[in-house]
């Protein structure tokens, strides 16, 4: 599929920059007339995925984290947010629903829930003391006029 | 600064904006102030205004309905838009915190 567009945003690992996160990939998927609804799922997503490599992957120690994204023709996109901090020791565990290594800090265990309700593919890559990488796909509407464009 | 009404033993907190973890951790210690006092017996979160929420939301939300489970007292919501409350329904919270009409 050919790709009509493509982002990348890197970022200190400070919470503010979740809105950031946010802000930035609502922007990006705007020239294809998201839904309200697909609009609010992927910034959900990538809300979800930004805080846990802040809380998780760099336990809100500083680091960079790595917002990519790329829209094809047909209107699809595929975001992935990337860090270089603790990494996950069992993948499989941590995306099971209500599942949270940090059990005092109130965190819900529902992020990966969320973004697999949310978006059509989700993919996580880590490796322990080295890093998380989170690929997910969502189809959006077509862009005819985007793609005519390019 | 949260907006909240205090009033028989009930505190009613309107949330707007935006609801992630950032906004969490702030509001946090405000809250757990306001329900300190022994004589508040219910927490009412009035999520109308609320434009945005992840599961930072949920993790807040479970907190709240902990300490206040913990000494007899009570959560309730008022829903908010479509978004809130697809994560609240996805979270399956309203089956242990009350959803007021």
């Amino acid at each position: 599929m050919k790709i009509i567009n493509e982002m990348r945003l890197d970022f200190w690992s400070r919470p503010e920059n979740e809105a950031l996160a946010r802000m930035v990939i609502s922007a990006f998927i705007m020239p294809v007339n998201p839904t309200l609804e697909q609009l609010g799922d992927v910034k959900t997503a990538v809300s979800e995925a930004v805080t846990n490599a802040i809380v998780h992957g760099y336990r809100e120690a500083k680091g960079l984290v790595r917002l990519r994204a790329s829209l094809d023709e047909a209107g699809g996109l595929s975001v992935e947010i990337a860090d270089k901090g603790r990494g996950i020791e069992d993948v499989d565990k941590a995306r099971r629903p209500f599942f949270t290594t940090m059990e005092d800090s109130e965190r819900s265990g529902m992020g990966f829930t969320v973004m697999e309700s949310f978006m059509d593919q989700v993919e996580v890559i880590s490796q322990l003391n080295s890093g998380t990488i989170v690929r997910m796909t969502k189809r959006l509407a077509p862009a005819p006029v985007l793609a005519r464009e390019a | 600064m949260l907006d909240y009404e205090k009033r028989n033993g009930t505190v009613c907190v309107r949330l707007s904006g935006e609801l992630d973890h950032r906004r969490a951790e702030a509001i946090r210690p405000e809250l757990d102030g306001l329900i300190a006092d022994p004589g508040v017996r219910r927490l009412v979160f009035d999520f109308a205004g609320l434009e945005f929420m992840d599961s930072s939301g949920i993790g807040m939300l479970i907190g709240r309905y902990k300490l206040m489970r913990s000494r007899g007292g009570s959560v309730a919501v008022m829903p908010g838009g479509r978004r809130v409350e697809r994560l609240m329904e996805l979270s399956g919270l309203y089956e242990i915190i009350e959803k007021l009409a």
